[in-house]
């Protein structure tokens, strides 16, 4: 079955894209750690930094597009499961740090020594070992998505007070997180890590794997949502998107589909957000800001939702662009982006590949016209001759 | 010669007049002068018969004597009010204000004082104030006497509240008196009476002196006493309760002047309009330069700016909305999410635009006047400018549904809002309507703006802080409804002010987030939902 699935989930450009990614996993690490700083084809280790960051970037987008592209539900809170699957991985990271801290108390993170705070909060329990915090990367996000999705899809709030609503949701948590007592270090967030699984955050090998973990997590994501997408159920989603009241009388659970979708999409930004955490260094409350998920969405419109490799295209296009700017002319970035709102939502509503398949798509089928005309022409003239030769 | 006869009569006429004045300057010079002489133990009768002069002189004299900066000159036994400069001392004539130039410390005796000399001056004072012929200051002296009681003040309250005719000024004689009563070992019975005066117009203060007189009262007064408290505890209850609900209503105005426009793009039209905060901050800044053309050439017409920012933001705001639906929101109709993307986008570009312009640190705008202090009702605190919030967020909302019910313009948007076929078909200019009506909502964004501007701070960022609280406002309130709007501002400040107490500032408002979302799952279409074909549409 999962044989199938996977076959079924990988068409060409599918395999084309899962290839670039593992061979970008490969390379960019041994180029960044194999080859001496001045050689040509060097790749110094802030960027690989910085590709990593896109990398899970273009993961959230991902995940967005699952729900939004295939399922029709634009969240405007998915920074918020990026952000709990960051602060998840930020609490392991700060759990490693241990007694060298600069209180150094071996059990408690420095902020709380610093509130006072005689022990650890039950919810900080289990944060020490890899695997408990890796689960939660994937339960917390999971779990909110799904709690939220339940009530809110089973009582049919959809289209924009969806988006609304989700809106409000990551900004509940921006302020909540902002709260000292809430116990994930308020304003300043977590920072200052250590180790990762016993290796130095800080180190070029750490930085490189972090970078083919981050390549090897959009792989697999990219193949288990191709997989979703083209399943028969990947049809029906397609389906509601288009007509949720017909779905919905032809018998089909709605909500519990989107139910799904949902979630699967939210425990895909808590991995791309526990594995933005280390390379970046510091998970703070400003992700939950609702302008940030906000900026998801354009990534995604950019590239094209309802197609797999446009949000990975956008969100390394657009942040690419980001980078590129601030430095250049810090004034101009949010001029830069809002016109990038506009404009593609009024030229370029299938974004860049949406487009770009559909130019290929109409050219492919007047080849394939044009092809049947010569050919019909062909066989017309043929019998034109024979009928000449019977008289 | 005549002309000399009247000069003389004149100056003579004069001296008689002043001679009692003269005499009595005399008589209280000898006795601030006995003051350098008494013994410690004559010194309270000295300041009893002092006191009992009345002169405002006698003040000044008093005070210095209880801080020790009442001197007795070696030579001559003349008394002065002195001030120290370097080794030697500035003297004052007592009884005149005028200056006696200065001299040595070793020629001057200081007048010795002891606690007992002190509480002297203390009452002596106290009562002294209390009779000054001037109302305001003894309103003051009775407050202060109010605040720090002492049972040996009691007479001088007591002569104070007899000649008193000034309402204001007895009631808080009266609240002193009883204060002190209840401190003092005057019998149960007049204590008693002291407990219900208190009970009755005491409010926060008589808390702390009756549950202090609770410990120390006689047996049978403890049960008066009790229930004076409990009594005044449930009117406190009720004064904070009133006070919540106030600031309820205050925060519910500025919820209802930051949605009220949303509830005509969004609620009426359809459209989600992410740039709305930024329409109410573009508004807050057409207040501040009109305020700043006010400051540097019109000074005078400064209580007016509000008045004139309010045209001209609603003007700029409408314009600028007018522009947006022109130029992009009419080709995304039908094309929600769409529209919401693109507004956002407009409103990071007008974000940036302004900060690019004006800065990105706050703009200060001022209060007019009329705006500015506050004033109390009961146990209320009332500022101006949160009251003038209130009447203008009403008074927008009063002139939005008249403009919609009762007039042609209204009555096109209803009809192309409602069905837009029909209504093209019926001949009305369904584009220009469109344009007309986020026009208009835009503007009173504006108009939001100046009145915003007087209680938050003017900068880039202004209009982030409402739009999400304004989505919810128009959401709890129910789409489509101007009343669901007016409800939901105020019923979402009210809660939210409610909530702050028991749970903080910032998890009362996540509390009322968390509620909104439950709320949308009982009721998703809001309050006041609109029914029929509207609603699938």
């Amino acid at each position: 079955m999962i044989t199938s699935f996977l076959i079924k989930s990988l068409d060409r450009t599918i395999v084309v894209a899962v290839a670039i990614l593992l061979a970008l996993a490969v390379i960019v690490p041994a180029l960044n750690l194999l080859t001496a700083p001045e050689h040509l084809l060097h790749v110094p280790t802030y960027l690989v930094s910085l590709f990593g960051k896109y990398l899970t970037y273009a993961l959230l987008a991902l995940a967005l597009d699952l729900v939004w592209g295939f399922c029709g539900i634009l969240s405007l809170g998915h920074a918020a499961f990026f952000a709990l699957g960051g602060y998840a991985m930020g609490m392991y990271l700060m759990r490693q740090i241990g007694a060298r801290g600069s209180y150094g108390n071996p059990l408690l993170p420095d902020f709380m020594v610093f509130l006072d705070w005689k022990e650890l909060p039950w919810f900080w329990y289990g944060f020490d070992m890899f695997w408990f915090a890796a689960l939660m990367v994937v339960l917390v996000p999971g779990l909110l998505a799904f709690v939220f999705g339940w009530f809110a899809f089973r009582s049919r709030v959809n289209g924009v007070y969806l988006s609304i609503i989700t809106q409000a949701m990551t900004y509940a948590l921006l302020l909540a997180f902002f709260r000292n007592d809430m116990g994930f270090g308020g304003n300043n967030g977590l920072t200052d890590f250590k180790d990762i699984l016993g290796f130095n955050v800080q180190a070029d090998g750490t930085r490189a794997a972090l970078f083919a973990a981050s390549a090897l997590a959009l792989a697999g994501s990219l193949v288990v949502t191709s997989g979703i997408v083209r399943s028969k159920f990947g049809k029906v989603l397609v389906a509601l998107r288009d007509a949720e009241s017909r779905t919905r009388f032809l018998g089909y659970r709605v909500e519990h589909m989107k139910l799904f979708a949902f979630t699967v999409s939210a425990m895909m930004a808590g991995v791309a957000g526990a594995l933005y955490v280390p390379q970046v260094g510091i998970i703070n409350p400003g992700e939950f800001a609702p302008a940030n998920s906000i900026e998801v969405v354009i990534w995604t419109a950019v590239g094209g939702r309802g197609t797999l490799i446009g949000p990975i295209v956008g969100a390394i296009l657009v942040n690419g662009g980001k980078s590129i700017f601030t430095a250049a002319f810090p004034e101009f970035w949010l001029f830069a982006l809002g016109g990038l709102f506009v404009l593609v939502t009024l030229f370029l509503p299938k974004g860049v590949v949406g487009t770009a398949q559909n130019y290929l798509a109409t050219r492919r089928a007047s080849h394939a016209a044009a092809r049947k005309e010569s050919e019909s022409e062909k066989s017309a003239s043929l019998a034109a001759a024979e009928t000449m030769a019977a008289e | 010669m005549y002309r000399i006869i009247q000069t003389a009569l004149a100056a003579l006429f004069l001296f008689v007049a002043m001679a009692p004045g003269l005499r009595a300057e005399e008589a209280l010079r000898d006795l601030v002068n006995a003051l350098g002489e008494a013994k410690l133990s004559e010194m309270d009768e000295h300041i009893a018969t002092l006191a009992k002069t009345g002169k405002p002189e006698v003040v000044a004299i008093l005070e210095a004597l209880g801080e020790g900066e009442l001197y007795a000159s070696k030579a001559d036994g003349q008394v002065f009010l002195t001030k120290e400069s370097g080794s030697n001392l500035t003297l004052t004539d007592p009884i005149s204000g005028d200056s006696a130039g200065e001299a040595p410390k070793a020629a001057l005796s200081k007048i010795r004082v002891n606690n007992s000399v002190r509480r002297a001056v203390r009452t002596a004072l106290g009562s002294l104030t209390l009779l000054s012929p001037d109302r305001n200051q003894r309103l003051r002296a009775a407050r202060s006497v109010l605040q720090s009681p002492d049972a040996d003040a009691l007479g001088a309250i007591e002569n104070a509240l007899a000649a008193e005719k000034d309402a204001a000024v007895r009631a808080v004689l009266e609240q002193a008196r009883a204060t002190m009563l209840l401190l003092s070992d005057r019998p149960v019975d007049e204590k008693r009476e002291a407990v219900r005066l208190l009970e009755e117009n005491g409010g926060r203060e008589a808390l702390p002196i009756l549950s202090g007189a609770l410990g120390s009262a006689d047996e049978s007064l403890k049960p008066d006493i009790e229930a004076a408290l409990a009594s005044i505890e449930q009117a406190q209850a009720f004064w904070n309760a009133g006070q919540n609900i106030w600031y309820g209503l205050s925060l519910g105005s500025v919820l209802l002047l930051a949605a009220i426009g949303l509830a005509i793009t969004f609620g009426v039209m359809g459209i989600i309009n992410m740039a709305h905060g930024e329409m109410v901050m573009l508004g807050a800044y057409t207040t501040f330069l009109v305020q700043d053309v006010v400051r540097t050439s019109f000074p005078h017409l400064f209580d007016w700016s509000l008045a004139i920012a309010l045209p001209l933001a609603f003007l700029v705001t409408g314009a600028v909305g007018l522009a947006m639906e022109r130029g992009v929101i009419r080709f995304l109709y039908g094309r929600p999410l769409e529209t919401l993307l693109a507004t956002w986008g407009i409103s990071l570009i007008l974000q940036q635009t302004v900060r690019t312009i004006f800065g990105p640190t706050n703009r200060e705008v001022g209060n007019p006047s009329w705006m500015s202090g506050a004033f109390e009702l009961g146990g209320l605190a009332i500022t101006w400018n949160r009251l003038w919030i209130i009447v203008f967020a009403l008074a927008v909302f009063a002139a939005l549904l008249f403009l919609l019910k009762k007039t042609p313009m209204g009555l096109q948007m209803r009809a192309v809002t409602q069905n837009r076929r029909m209504a093209s078909s019926m001949g009305i200019r369904t584009p220009l309507v469109d344009a007309l009506t986020f026009a208009l909502g835009s503007g009173i964004a504006g108009i939001a703006g100046v009145a915003l501007s007087q209680i938050d701070n003017v900068s880039p960022n202004l209009g982030q802080g409402y739009i999400i609280d304004s989505f919810m406002v128009v959401v709890f309130g129910g789409v489509g409804n101007l009343w669901g709007t007016l409800v939901g501002a105020f019923s979402l400040g009210i809660l939210n002010k409610f909530l702050e107490p028991y749970a903080g500032a910032v998890l009362g408002k996540i509390l009322v987030l968390v509620l909104i979302i439950l709320f949308i799952q009982k009721r998703p279409r809001g309050l006041f939902a609109l029914k029929g074909r509207a609603v699938e549409a």
